[in-house]
């Protein structure tokens, strides 16, 4: 499993900030060791299809959210 | 005698129970309270992952979402916009369209904000979604959402968590006899019985989450839902006596000593 290393990068994850060096949105899901088919993935709002998140750059200054299912009523 | 179904939003289901995924101790708990209840759709929240634990057990190791269908919920949205967003992201997570959609009012009651309900309601429908609607327990809230798209409409019985059973057996009545889509009583259900209630009103289904976490044995507790729903539904589909005010005996009056 290779990451592709791009400049550092500022970005908000799930409420906090976080430093990363991730070139895509799939790069930053490989570093945090999540499963893609597991997730969802919104960028600034908007949801990025699990499709594209190999070709969505991550810029510096984004706000993800990264969700999945867990036990609700 | 043809098989007794339901069907909502094209897909068609036997289970008239649909069970949550809140509140057990544990994975498997949860797994097997599922298994018992004959449940077919269970309904699940749509959360942050923890990014410090990603390795932590997942609710999808236990209840496999090929063979469960997962409902998501917008359970902890207070606004039309939150739940939107959620079910968008539930959308890409899971890849299907029917969800249940929850706009509540306040924490204290987590009574539904009906205005934010209808509103995201619209969006939804627009965007293709087949949203199941938790609702007040009006049956002009629940034309007006029907008319905004909701593909079921899910009254509560009682508040959320409240364990109290259907607390105005008329209204449901109402919603049940003035819908065009399936009518299922979601919260409030406390013990079989409730769920009975619900049934025999001509509800489609029952929904429950606490009622089987927090029975002092959650198995046998879903077990018995599974009665009661099943119960309830051919009392009602039997049709019961009318009622008198007196006394009618069962034993033959005639040649008696």
């Amino acid at each position: 499993m290779s990451l592709i290393m791009s400049d550092p990068k500022t970005i908000t994850l799930n409420g906090e900030t976080r430093n990363t060096h991730a070139a895509t949105i799939a790069d930053l899901v490989r570093e945090l060791e999540l499963l893609p088919q597991k997730v969802a993935v919104e960028c600034n709002t908007v949801i990025a299809p699990r499709s594209t998140l190999e070709r969505a750059p991550l810029n510096d200054g984004d706000v993800l959210e990264i969700v999945h299912f867990v036990g609700g009523g | 005698m043809s098989k007794d179904t339901w069907t909502v939003a094209g897909h068609t289901f036997t289970s008239r129970l649909i069970v949550g995924t809140g509140k057990y101790k544990d994975f498997e708990e949860n797994a097997a309270a599922m298994e018992a209840s004959g449940a077919e759709i269970v309904t699940v929240a749509v959360r942050r992952v923890n990014v410090s634990d990603p390795n932590a057990p997942m609710l999808t190791d236990f209840i496999d979402p090929k063979k469960v269908t997962y409902l998501p919920n917008t359970a902890g949205c207070f606004t039309g916009d939150e739940a939107v967003r959620t079910l968008r992201l539930a959308r890409e997570a899971g890849g299907w369209d029917l969800v249940k959609l929850e706009v509540l009012g306040e924490a204290r009651t987590l009574y539904p904000d009906m205005r934010e309900t209808l509103t995201a309601c619209e969006t939804l429908a627009n965007e293709g979604f087949h949203p199941m609607v938790y609702c007040v327990d009006d049956p002009i809230a629940a034309k007006q959402l029907e008319d905004a798209g909701a593909v079921a409409i899910m009254p509560l019985g009682a508040p959320i968590g409240s364990g109290l059973g259907i607390q105005n057996q008329v209204t449901i009545r109402l919603i049940v006899e003035g819908a065009n889509v399936p009518v299922l009583v979601d919260a409030g259900v406390g013990t079989a019985s409730d769920a009975a209630v619900g049934m025999e009103l001509g509800c489609d289904g029952i929904l429950m989450n606490t009622a089987i976490a927090e029975a002092k044995e959650p198995i046998r507790m879903a077990r018995a839902m599974k009665y009661a729903v099943e119960a309830g539904r051919e009392a009602y589909l039997a049709g019961r006596m009318g009622r008198r005010k007196y006394a009618d005996p069962s034993s033959p009056l005639a040649g008696l000593i």
